[in-house]
């Protein structure tokens, strides 16, 4: 059996595979790239040729103009290419829309890349499909045992619960621009909840995305403010990236109630910090049982450990006998970013 | 337990004042009793247990999880309860989820060993913001920025009364408090007020200014010294005798020395004290009786107790609280005289006619138990005795704390809001070794007197420039060519066999960074010992 690494081995641009010469999620522009969603710190602009989903594609366009790479290629979920000899397939990690698991197939090794993934049903995009594999690259964003979400409806249910007890107040919901504000709504909906949804001007082009993608937003509008109107939003919901929460952007709503839908809401000290209210512990990520529930599942030959909590996930293997090492790759946020 | 915990969560993160009000309102319309009267006296201090040692928690947390993985995982959170809230392996369906009033009433009940299966039961069925509610409410912890007067504005929310009707039945009614809910839900009439040995609010002072004195007559003032102990206040009340922290925490069971010795029939406010002889001792020897439930006859007699008497509340039945302080002195030095009780003395008023000879006395203390005094407290000889810190009558006149320069070496991350950044310091002196070179040696370690901004500049500057690490301790570049310069702050110093430099600050806090000042220009241990507190 051929050492995985000369599969696949990291580099100052990434993770890298050199019989088939491309990178996977680099993070300087390369001739040749895979990606596997479409957050900024795994998609940037400026590579050769992109391999990805159909949505990440629209997802890179959207963001960075029509002409982000040199040319691309759309793959579906399950669908395999070849490169030079290697087989590159796409299967679904449940992050946000359009995310997909690298599955490099070569000289008779598996390797998976999962980029980022989580585990729990999301209703913008299919769920995370386990590959039976000799090396698993895992993200470990949230690879911390402290770690441990509750379900999504029961935080969207105190968010509602809080709207009813405030209706003097605009409650403003700091969420990532792509995937997780869309997921919120999705979840609002599925509660019940039936008004309009007031939005930052950042997220608009990234919504009408997700409907143009099948997925049904209900009654959205720009959370704008005509001359002296302040008290309209009193009693709504707005929505707006994590940055222009604590903003002059946020001065013009009604008495502002600052919540904010990241993983690491779970802690107390990091949700007291940026000044939040209402902490809601929704994320796209695998949390420490869903980290460990995926290792324990696909049981891989060796895991590979990316960016986050690499120091507990290691001890974690190391308790069970499982092989794995820290990649110690740089360029992804293990912050506040898209948690 | 789940409501209780919601409201602990929302009331931890809401900060305006109005806000808590509406969940306080809220909860204690729409829980039942007794719920809602367990959760009010454990948001208002009425209920404290200390049930649950840290100690017990680590170890039943480490007979569940891998005690490397838990390290990891307090090193991130930064608080135990937290962190043991959050890592408890979840059992679901192993039990049913308790309720408050269960808790309370097996606490009230089981003995200590019992209460520990408890626990760990009651924490396999609850989820994470129950666990955390739990183990801070038997840890004794709760912190939610909840004061009294805030739980009975909302009370008063709820009944559409006044405030000043809830507080003058307040201290009749004891948890869970089902007369009070059934007066202001309107289906009885109002409880009565009556509770002899009671505590009374205590008055406390601001901090004078310069500017202060410019506008005040020094002839208007009695001045005392400011005695470094803790505030209490001493109950003898128709056969009623406790003894109170400022707070209002019964302290009498850590103190049965005194309780024996309140022989009196009143209400005294003064310092509690380690005396030996009449002499104050330090601080440090108080601290040895703090913190305990029992004092045993061995600690009583190393660490014998007393009260420096410096206000009286209630003579026999009389209360004296609205007569001006010139009034109440008189009667509390008949007072303390009459009832010649061993453990309480008076606390001596200092005569003076100009500021700046008040200053003098101040600066340069007399012998004996002055010179560990924390300063001098000013009262206008007019002021009627009113609860809370009214702006005006009361000020205290505090010592001007020693400085030195030292500079940073270890850096540990914080607890609490600061968890995540490196905001707890050690920081050294200069001392010269055996071979007459300049080595650093560690005086001392601070937490806080830094802004938040300095703090991430600091932790910027840790992380940075961090040579070795020892477990969560950052070891920090420092040498006589490089290193952070600290001001440092402190009350005083005394020797201590615990430091290897001999010495240990009292109350040492960063008073500002020294970004421009060169490592090698720090001080030196020998300034340091120059600032020894007397023996």
């Amino acid at each position: 059996m051929p050492k995985p690494e000369s599969v696949l081995c990291p580099s100052p641009a990434g993770l890298y595979c050199p019989p088939g010469d491309f990178y996977i999620d680099p993070v300087r522009p390369v001739a040749r790239a895979v990606i596997t969603h479409g957050h900024s710190d795994h998609a940037r602009s400026g590579h050769g040729s992109v391999l990805a989903t159909a949505e990440t594609l629209a997802i890179m366009a959207a963001r960075y103009g029509e002409d982000f790479a040199g040319s691309t290629e759309a793959l579906r979920y399950g669908q395999t290419v070849e490169r030079d000899g290697v087989e590159i397939t796409l299967v679904p990690a449940g992050h946000i829309l359009g995310s997909a698991q690298a599955v490099v197939r070569a000289k008779g090794l598996t390797i998976v890349v999962s980029g980022d993934y989580k585990r729990r049903r999301d209703p913008t995009c299919p769920p995370f499909e386990p590959v039976p594999c000799d090396v698993f690259v895992t993200e470990a964003t949230f690879g911390i045992p402290v770690f441990n979400f509750p379900d999504a409806s029961d935080e969207i249910a105190r968010l509602l619960k809080s709207v009813a007890q405030f209706p003097e107040r605009t409650h403003l919901v700091g969420a990532y621009a792509l995937g997780k504000a869309q997921r919120i709504i999705c979840l609002l909906r599925e509660a019940g909840y039936d008004k309009p949804i007031y939005v930052h001007g950042a997220m608009q082009n990234l919504n009408i995305l997700y409907e143009r993608f099948g997925i049904d937003l209900g009654p959205i509008e720009p959370a704008t403010v005509e001359k002296g109107k302040k008290k309209d939003f009193a009693g709504t919901i707005v929505i707006a990236p994590p940055s222009a929460i604590d903003d002059r952007w946020s001065r013009r709503f009604a008495d502002p109630l600052p919540a904010f839908a990241s993983g690491w809401m779970r802690v107390r000290a990091r949700a007291r910090q940026r000044q939040v209210e209402l902490p809601l512990v929704i994320s796209d990520h695998a949390d420490w049982s869903e980290l460990t529930a995926t290792l324990e599942e696909i049981r891989p030959g060796e895991v590979w450990i990316t960016h986050g909590g690499e120091e507990a996930l290691l001890r974690w293997c190391e308790l069970r006998g499982q092989k794995a090492r820290a990649l110690s790759l740089v360029g992804y946020d293990e912050d506040e970013g898209e948690a | 337990m789940r409501a209780f915990a919601n409201l602990l969560d929302r009331l931890a993160f809401t900060p305006q004042r109005n806000g808590k009000l509406t969940l306080l309102r809220d909860f204690m319309r729409d829980q039942p009793d007794p719920e809602r009267g367990w959760a009010l006296a454990a948001l208002t201090g009425a209920l404290s247990f200390d049930a649950a040692k840290p100690a017990f928690i680590r170890k039943a947390i480490e007979a569940r999880m891998d005690s490397a993985l838990f390290a990891l995982s307090y090193d991130y959170v930064g608080d135990l309860a937290e962190t043991v809230a959050l890592v408890w392996p979840a059992k679901p369906g192993a039990n049913r989820e308790p309720e408050l009033a269960e808790v309370v009433d097996a606490l009230r009940t089981a003995t200590r060993a019992e209460v520990q299966k408890l626990l760990e039961s009651w924490l396999d069925a609850l989820d994470p913001d129950g666990r955390w509610a739990l183990l801070k409410l038997l840890t004794g912890g709760l912190r939610v920025g909840v004061s009294a007067r805030l739980a009975k504005q909302a009370l008063a929310d709820l009944g559409g009364v006044e405030v000043s009707e809830i507080e003058e039945v307040w201290h009749g009614q004891s948890p869970p408090f089902e007369d009070l809910f059934t007066w202001l839900e309107k289906r009885s009439d109002k409880p009565t007020a009556d509770a002899p040995g009671r505590f009374r609010p205590v008055m406390l002072a601001h901090a004078i200014e310069d500017a202060d004195f410019a506008k005040l007559d020094a002839k208007d003032f009695a001045a005392e010294w400011k005695w470094d102990g803790i505030r209490v206040q001493a109950v003898n009340e128709r056969g009623q005798k406790k003894l109170y922290s400022r707070t209002g925490d019964n302290i009498g069971t850590s103190f049965p020395d005194v309780i024996d010795f309140l022989n009196f029939e009143g209400v005294i406010d003064g310092e509690l004290l380690v005396m030996r002889d009449g002499a104050v001792a330090s601080f440090g020897d108080l601290q040895q009786r703090l913190n305990r439930k029992t004092a045993d006859a061995k600690l009583i007699a190393k660490f014998p107790a007393a009260i420096r008497a410096y206000d009286l509340l209630l003579e026999g039945e009389t209360d004296l609280r609205h007569l001006p302080f010139r009034e109440r002195r008189s009667r509390l030095e008949a007072f303390v005289g009459k009832a010649n009780s061993p453990r309480i003395d008076l606390s001596p008023l200092q005569s003076f006619s100009s500021w700046e000879e008040l200053a003098a006395l101040r600066t340069d203390p007399p012998e004996g138990d002055p010179r560990i005094a924390e300063g001098l407290m000013l009262k206008r000889w007019d002021s009627i005795y009113e609860a809370g810190r009214p702006k005006g009558p009361w000020f205290k006149w505090k010592r001007d704390p020693h400085l030195i320069d030292a500079v940073l070496m270890y850096a540990q991350r914080g607890h609490g809001k600061r968890s995540g950044f490196y905001s707890d310091y050690t920081f050294g002196v200069w001392r010269e070794d055996s071979n007459g070179d300049r080595q650093l040696t560690p005086v001392g370690k601070a937490y806080f007197g830094f802004t938040d901004e300095e703090l991430k500049q600091i932790d910027k500057f840790v992380r940075d420039n961090t040579v070795d690490r020892f477990g969560p301790v950052r070891v920090v570049k420092a040498n006589r060519d490089f290193g952070l310069v600290f001001e440092v702050a402190f009350e005083g110093l005394q020797r201590s066999t615990r430091h290897k430099s001999g010495v240990a600050m009292r109350f040492p806090r960063i008073n500002r960074l020294r970004w421009d000042k060169p490592a090698r220009e720090a001080d030196e241990l020998s300034t340091l010992e120059k600032m020894l507190d007397p023996a």
